[in-house]
């Protein structure tokens, strides 16, 4: 699975434009495939760590591979984004393309890695890796101002990770192990923990982005090639997430307890903040940038609820805005592409001149705003459901969030697509080719099924969930709120399915 | 130990020696036309020389004055490989350059310049590596100094003169305080001597040693000959001077600091320290407004012995193998930086130097430009290539060592590292491109630089149990 992008992003190097799209395209959808087969043989309920593999190579570190429910889905999540990326981006790049799609290939390889890395260095080798195809994705293909954007990306998400590699350094002289799978059960001491704690919050608030550290992204996301903002947006931002529910929780629970009112106050902040300032953004890609924050502000305050609702519901989250703020991007490019700009006021009426389109951009905005059916109310119902147990002030605050949601995405969608195409050029834009068609269907087809039947992707992670939640029991917030959910509430998540 | 027996153990050095000797008579009579055969003589001699280095036993030779151990020979095999190539890159260099013409002295410099290198990483003695480091400084002097006619670099030969033998100077100071207050110049007996109370004189005398063998690695404070010397020198001479020589130098560094001062790391460690640090936040900072490829790589070697120091902070096996890691490399780095820098001309076919001519580079040589830029990346440090490695072995010594505030400022300011090297990727391949470089590259260098380019990919990593090991080994030989 990992070989294959290798192999063919080299290959790519050595071929024509039209070659190399054909390559990439097999190259992913194969990968796909061999996804999809992966998720057939896990094994639902088995052994927490399956399909791995160990090659020592020096010492203790080697290379060594495995996944569990979570990084099976995260896994899921890139295979799907890739084929979609590689073909969003067939017409749009017209130069340098061997290079583009061997940047891309290489990027994937490298996010799968990072989810199935079982080793501490292999995983930081992966995650840090992914800056420099994604530099030059946004360096090379991206918009005019894309030299700063690309600096800033990179130096950013460095600066915060290389004070994390010197606590895995840390850890793993202490522990005297760089295997993963037996750092989660080490109980480092309590106060190095804060420490270490400190140490991979400084990476993965960066990478998330959790405000005030979340600059970068849309300005990334604003100069990136379409293609280069999904996978920022889909898979990359997710490895901050995956690097909290990873690390940050089960090694460090006592430290997560102590952070618990950063994490709180900082995601309440970020969910209103960047709402408001979405509210009032003149440029598509902005927009959805920043309402990346104010969702990702929800994975968080899921995820240190410290209970399985609010850790499956982050993970949901995390899936769902992997696909429907991709598949907004990808919104954004079809008419990018046609008009060449993403100013919100050139728009206007287009859902006369491209019904389908306008049918499309509808579901994901719901789904982004979290209308049940979709996948996006899964995630955010359960985040909140498990939130609202330890804190209600905070469930309040995002949940105001939510509705500022619904207004920035309404407003968008009104600006877009409803009102008079007073401008010549977009009554003449086309409706959606096959191509675009190709693309954006399974999205919503992923959208629907995980609003419908969230079973199907909850099932792989609820033991992972379980044993992550005992883990981190002892460290547990006591809570303000005082509604007890008891165990006979267990099937919550099948409640959020038959609320639709 | 007889006699004999010594001189089967200083086998490579008779026969560079030897072979320098020879080359030199060759040269003499055959002139100018010669050049090309004496190179590769040169090369074939260095070869010889490193079968030898495995063949010779290991022993302590010349009563004390000379070891052939395990930390040696792994030291000379950078050398040698780090002379060879530098030997290959001149003879293109020479060839593009108007005025002056590559002439056989200087294969036959660089054969003694590695002969001197190879006394000062076998040194057992005081005298030995003075004796050893004064005959590749000035063999060092000529080269930088190489091209005759061109006034940048006879200032560069005269300014490294100056300086270097300054520092020269202080380091015979602190021998002779060393041989004042102990009565010996013998590493072992002064580490017996420093081992008991030892006095202020004594410690003085070592700082003096350190000063001199810091401006040797150009560590900061003692840098500032660095750009100048690496800006005016012919290219291939500055990619040689900023591999072997800083092999040889820094490992005598550690081979002075573990042998003779390891009983107490304490006493030295901070000056290390302070190095370390000022070495990498000042080679960074004064890296980003650089506009001459050269100088950029010179504040960035000043960078990376930083980066070194750290790992022989640590003061123990670990951290020693760790500096031998991160120098091997370090120089595989740096003298694939450097061969692309050689590839870089103008329309006319000369050699350039600014960093704009770089630009769009992707686009007129796409395979020298990711070349390029893997090199760039590795020397960041960014994984997952090869340079994160070396950093990672460094900082994972000092965590170990429990030096946590050196590893942290020291991985914070590699961020800003990083920043140049982006640059010049940036320059490469987000630049419109400028009037590039027609001509292509020979098959030896071609070939060279794929072979640097694919060593620091991640399929290096497949080398790290055989590096790894032989540079255990040579740590181990130290304690």
């Amino acid at each position: 699975m990992l070989a294959i992008p290798a192999v063919a992003g080299v290959a790519c190097l050595f071929l024509s434009a039209n070659g190399a799209r054909w390559l990439a395209l097999i190259a992913t959808l194969v990968d796909l495939v061999l996804g999809i087969v992966l998720w057939a043989n896990f094994d639902i309920g088995g052994a927490q760590w399956q399909f791995q593999e160990h090659v020592p190579l020096f010492g203790s570190f080697g290379w060594s591979l495995g996944i569990d429910g979570f990084a099976l889905m995260l896994v899921m999540l890139s295979v799907f984004l890739m084929p979609i990326c590689i073909g969003a981006s067939w017409q749009s790049i017209t130069k340098r393309v061997p290079e583009y799609m061997s940047a891309f290939l290489f990027t994937e390889l490298l996010m799968i890695g990072t989810f199935a890395a079982q080793d501490l260095f292999l995983f930081y080798i992966f995650f840090e890796g992914g800056l420099i195809p994604m530099f030059l994705i946004i360096g090379v293909w991206g918009g005019p101002n894309r030299v700063y954007a690309s600096y800033k990306f990179f130096l950013y998400t460095l600066l915060g990770s290389v004070v994390m590699f010197i606590a895995m350094l840390w850890m793993a002289i202490d522990s005297g192990t760089t295997s993963i799978p037996v750092l989660l059960n080490y109980d480092f001491p309590v106060h190095a923990q804060m420490w270490l704690w400190l140490a991979f919050f400084a990476s993965f608030a960066v990478k998330m982005p959790m405000w005030p550290v979340h600059t970068w992204l849309p300005d990334a996301h604003v100069q990136a090639p379409t293609a280069g903002s999904v996978i920022l947006a889909g898979v990359l931002l997710k490895l901050g997430g995956y690097g909290f529910l990873r690390f940050s929780l089960p090694m460090f629970p006592e430290a997560s307890h102590e952070f618990i009112w950063l994490i709180f106050a900082l995601s309440a902040v970020a969910v209103i903040y960047t709402s408001l300032v979405a509210l009032v953004q003149q440029d598509m890609k902005k927009l959805i940038a920043y309402s990346s924050v104010a969702h990702m502000a929800i994975v968080t305050i899921g995820l240190f609820a410290f209970n399985v609702y609010g850790i499956q519901g982050a993970m949901i989250m995390m899936l769902s805005h992997g696909v429907v703020s991709g598949a907004l991007f990808m919104c954004v490019g079809v008419i990018y592409d046609r008009l060449h700009t993403r100013e919100i006021s050139r728009y206007g009426g287009v859902s006369y001149v491209m019904p389908k389109y306008a049918v499309l951009f509808l579901l994901f905005t719901m789904a982004s705003i979290g209308l049940p059916a979709t996948s996006g109310f899964v995630g955010e119902f359960l985040s909140l459901l498990g939130t609202y147990q330890v804190s209600t002030w905070t469930t309040l605050l995002c949940t105001t969030g939510i509705i500022l949601g619904a207004a920035y995405m309404l407003y968008l969608y009104w600006r877009i697509c409803f009102g008079k195409a007073e401008h010549e050029d977009v009554r003449l834009m086309p409706d959606l080719s096959l191509r675009e068609i190709a693309l954006l269907v399974p999205m919503a087809a992923v959208v629907l099924w995980m609003g419908v039947y969230p079973e199907s992707f909850l099932a792989p992670m609820r033991k992972d969930a379980d044993i992550l939640a005992a883990r981190i029991e002892r460290a547990k917030p006591v809570g303000d709120s005082h509604l007890m959910i008891t165990k006979a509430a267990q099937p919550a998540p099948k409640a959020a399915a038959e609320a639709e | 130990m007889d006699y004999l027996a010594s001189l089967q153990l200083s086998l490579p050095e008779e026969i560079l020696t030897l072979g320098a000797l020879a080359l030199m008579l060759v040269a003499a009579w055959g002139g100018q036309r010669a050049t090309r055969a004496v190179s590769w003589c040169a090369v074939a001699v260095l070869l010889g020389a490193g079968i030898a280095l495995f063949a010779a036993p290991e022993g302590v030779g010349y009563d004390g004055l000379y070891r052939a151990d395990a930390f040696a020979l792994f030291a000379k095999v950078l050398i040698y490989a780090a002379a060879a190539v530098g030997i290959v890159m001149a003879p293109g260099f020479f060839e593009r350059t108007s005025g002056d013409d590559l002439r056989p002295e200087y294969p036959v410099l660089i054969l003694l310049a590695a002969v001197g290198m190879g006394i000062m990483v076998s040194a057992g003695d005081m005298l030995s590596l003075y004796v050893g480091l004064e005959l590749q400084n000035l063999a060092h002097y000529v080269l930088a100094s190489f091209m005759r006619r061109d006034t940048r670099s006879s200032e560069a030969g005269l300014k490294y003169f100056v300086l270097s033998s300054l520092a020269s100077g202080i380091l015979l100071y602190g021998i002779s305080l060393v041989y004042g207050f102990t009565g010996t110049t013998l590493f072992d007996d002064i580490a017996t001597a420093y081992a008991g109370a030892h006095s202020l004189g004594l410690l003085f005398g070592l700082v003096f040693v350190f000063v001199g063998l810091a401006f040797k690695i150009s560590a900061v404070p003692f840098h500032m000959w660095t750009p100048d010397v690496y800006e005016g020198a012919p290219t291939p001479v500055t990619g040689y001077f900023a591999s072997a020589p800083k092999v040889a130098a820094m490992a005598l560094l550690v081979r002075v600091a573990v042998e003779a001062m390891g009983s107490d790391v304490e006493q030295w460690r901070q000056v290390v320290i302070f190095a370390s640090l000022a070495s990498i936040l000042y080679g960074s900072v004064a890296a980003i407004g650089q506009r001459n490829i050269k100088r950029m790589l010179a504040y960035s070697s000043i960078t990376n012995v930083g980066f070194a120091l750290i790992g022989l902070a640590a003061g123990t096996p670990e951290g020693v193998a760790s500096v031998l890691m991160y120098l091997t490399i370090y120089i595989v780095m740096t003298l694939g930086s450097f061969l692309v820098v050689l590839q870089m001309r103008d329309a006319e076919g000369r050699q350039v130097e600014s960093i704009a001519s770089l630009a769009g580079m992707a686009t007129t040589r796409p395979g020298l430009a990711w070349a390029f830029g893997i090199f760039m990346f590795s020397l960041a440090g960014i994984p997952p290539l090869f340079g994160f490695y070396a950093k990672f072995a460094v900082f994972h010594a000092a965590v170990a060592a429990g030096l946590f505030p050196l590893a942290v400022f020291g991985i914070v300011f590699s961020v800003i590292g990083a920043f140049y090297y982006l640059r010049i990727v940036k320059t490469m391949f987000f630049d419109d491109p400028a009037p590039g470089f027609p001509k292509r590259e020979g098959v030896v260098e071609g070939g060279l630089i794929a072979l640097a380019a694919v060593f620091v990919s991640p399929l290096g990593y497949l080398l790290i149990p055989a590096i790894g090991g032989a540079s255990i080994a040579a740590a181990k030989a130290l304690f």
